[in-house]
């Protein structure tokens, strides 16, 4: 056993790039929730985001153009559950295990013959000055451009839900619908702007798998990080900050329970392995002791005749 | 994930239940616990069953799940098969071992093949490769390819299959190179790559410039590639799209012989529950092309080993071996016995950590 093996700036550094898929996609299906619509999908929709952003981009070489196809993509299939939960009203529970089912089906296909392929590298960004400093250069000013959207999408969210008219309806939108729509607001396409969005977020997660961390695709490569982030929505009582924080948790606990694990220290591996949820449910929890709760009308169906 | 596999398992069960059924035809079943795209483990058994359908032609009917997790989901899977008319079954991890004694307790006609386990009942076979001799050709490679004597080693579970591995990678590593070391990290999964990837990363940071796998996917390969000099080798199947490097060799499954002839053992009804390990000299266990990147002394020793194995003139665990605490094990020139190689559960001498229990 060895402590003195891990260097805790490359440490915090692959910290923040574990947590980054999980974070977009919990932000978006935060976003989602408080627009009163609960979409199970997440998981499909990031490896559809996956497949298009690691296809757009091997066949013209700009991440760039493939983390906008990943978006456009994850939000192409939001669009299905848009046309079966806000149209034709049909359960949202189903529809949304049935948009993964789907989304993983179509990621397969799509990504038949692209598997083995390395796609274009981003790269990291460089500021001068700040990216040299020491420790905290390679820890904050070091890393792809992706990295610093899903911190600024956070903030941003928080600012509009908190801050804004338009985060104000839509919260309303997600609390009582009833009242939203007496009041005029329109309910269905906020919902659908919302749910645009979340599958948008989650489309750029998937992409943030294929392009970036592993970077390759294979099928099913997202394996389970949207359930992840549903759940951590509601261990983060539908507050962006706290969805940050419970997403570098849970990537900080995985990435550094490998790390303990390749230093040889004396814990049993069964218990890291489990660590990462354990702590991050834990936290959580005990932060959303205050009064947080559901949106009102989250997974409630709405039709204007009601 | 769990209900998703579970849905998605049911979803292509309906589907089998939709399909034809021919009478005459020999219907074969695959259970696999991967994607057949992972480029790995499942892709590997995915193409036996191709072959299997390739050799037959019209004669054979084949039909597969892919991503069952391991536990009460694959016995359903398996039932449905069985429900459906499958002859033979093939199931493909080691997680399957009880689900597949159970289901073919309730199928007496059925015949099941259950691979790298080691129950087996009158209508239950168990298969497995002798991976542990390509895994001692790896290991003479890395030993002597490693500049700083630090070999990450990414485990799935800690299960004797993978321990064997670890083991007769180290010992032949050891053997070339007494600095060498080893870190392992253990994944808990078969598949998941961005795990993998991070496994890969995080033995890379703290100094390993030689990756071994015993994960299903390719993650670990691109991660290396993203780190440049650090090598890898292909696992379970050739994954040349990462040659000349990061990966500089493979340990290939074939399994399509096998499938073939036990398929045609169904046909003629000589089907009997057998103990197949098959190792390098029946073809079972490949080593991929050793690429550019390898000096070629290196590559020398590497094959010399390899032909000395498939000859049997030489067992990868041949004493004077100990074990991890110490105490003796295999003895001057002894050889372990095959028993004690399916059920190992301890390292051997020199390797530091403790197996998961």
């Amino acid at each position: 056993m060895n402590l003195g093996e891990i260097n805790p700036i490359l440490l915090i550094a692959s910290l923040m790039v574990a947590a980054t898929p999980l974070l977009l996609a919990a932000i978006g299906e935060l976003v989602v929730e408080k627009a009163g619509v609960l979409n199970l999908g997440v998981e499909g929709m990031m490896i559809v985001g996956a497949i298009s952003g690691f296809a757009v981009s091997v066949e013209t070489g700009s991440p760039w153009l493939g983390f906008v196809a990943a978006a456009i993509g994850g939000a192409l299939l939001s669009l299905l559950f848009v046309l079966l939960t806000q149209f034709a009203l049909a359960n949202q529970v189903a529809s949304g295990l049935a948009l993964t089912l789907f989304g993983l089906g179509l990621s397969a296909l799509l990504g038949q013959s692209y598997v083995g392929i390395k796609p274009p590298s981003m790269g990291d960004i460089h500021i001068p000055v700040l990216s040299d400093l020491p420790v905290i250069g390679p820890i904050l000013f070091q890393h792809d451009p992706i990295l610093y959207v899903g911190i600024a999408l956070t903030a941003g969210v928080w600012a509009m839900l908190k801050y804004t008219r338009a985060g104000l309806i839509l919260r309303a939108v997600g609390e009582n619908h009833d009242a939203a729509h007496a009041l005029g607001y329109k309910v269905i396409r906020i919902r659908i702007l919302a749910i645009l969005f979340g599958g948008a977020c989650a489309g750029l997660g998937g992409a943030y798998i294929s392009l970036i961390r592993v970077p390759q695709w294979t099928e099913g490569m997202t394996a389970g990080v949207g359930w992840i982030a549903l759940a951590l929505v509601v261990f983060a009582s539908w507050k962006p900050w706290r969805a940050l924080l419970g997403a570098y948790l849970f990537g900080g606990i995985t990435v550094l329970q490998l790390n303990l694990q390749a230093a040889g220290v004396a814990i049993p591996v069964e218990y890291l392995a489990m660590s990462p949820y354990i702590i991050t449910i834990l936290v959580l929890v005990i932060l959303s002791a205050d009064k947080s709760r559901a949106p009102a009308s989250l997974g409630r169906i709405f039709h204007a005749s009601h | 994930m769990k209900f998703t596999s579970l849905l998605a398992s049911a979803a292509m069960a309906l589907g089998l239940a939709t399909g034809a059924m021919a009478e005459d035809k020999t219907k074969v079943g695959f259970v696999y616990v991967g994607p057949v795209g992972d480029g790995g483990w499942t892709y590997e058994h995915d193409k036996g069953r191709q072959a299997v359908e390739k050799h037959f032609g019209d004669k054979v009917e084949t039909v597969y799940v892919e991503s069952v997790p391991e536990g009460p989901d694959a016995e359903r899977v398996m039932t449905q098969m069985a429900l459906e008319g499958a002859d033979l079954i093939f199931t493909t991890s080691f997680g399957y071992m009880d689900p597949t004694i159970n289901v073919a307790k309730k199928f007496p006609n059925v015949k099941f093949e259950h691979a790298t386990g080691y129950k087996t009942a009158p209508n239950v076979s168990v298969y497995s490769a002798r991976f542990y001799e390509g895994r001692a050709v790896q290991g003479t490679i890395a030993g002597r390819m490693t500049k700083s004597n630090i070999i990450g080693y990414i485990g799935s579970y800690p299960i004797p299959e993978v321990i064997r591995g670890i083991n007769s990678a180290y010992i032949h590593a050891k053997k070339v190179n007494p600095d060498v070391q080893f870190k392992i990290v253990w994944a808990y999964t078969w598949f998941d790559p961005a795990k993998e990837a991070d496994a890969a990363k995080v033995l890379i940071e703290q100094g390993a410039d030689v990756i071994l796998q015993h994960t299903d996917s390719t993650a670990p390969q691109a991660a290396a590639q993203e780190a440049g000099n650090v090598i890898t080798f292909g696992q379970a199947s050739d994954m040349s799209e990462y040659a000349p490097l990061p990966r500089v060799s493979s340990i290939i499954d074939n399994w399509a012989p096998y499938y073939i002839a036990r398929t045609q053992a169904v046909m003629d009804g000589t089907w009997e529950s057998v103990n197949t390990w098959h190792g390098i000299k029946e073809g079972m266990v490949e080593i991929g092309e050793i690429s550019e990147a390898v000096p070629a002394d290196v590559k020398a020793e590497a094959l010399a080993l390899k032909d000395a194995i498939a000859s049997g003139e030489y067992h990868p665990f041949t004493g004077p071996l100990k074990k991890q605490d110490g105490s003796a094990w295999l003895a001057e020139g002894e050889v372990a016995d095959d028993g004690t190689l399916a059920g190992m559960n301890f390292y051997v001498e020199g390797l530091e950590g403790e197996i998961p229990q």
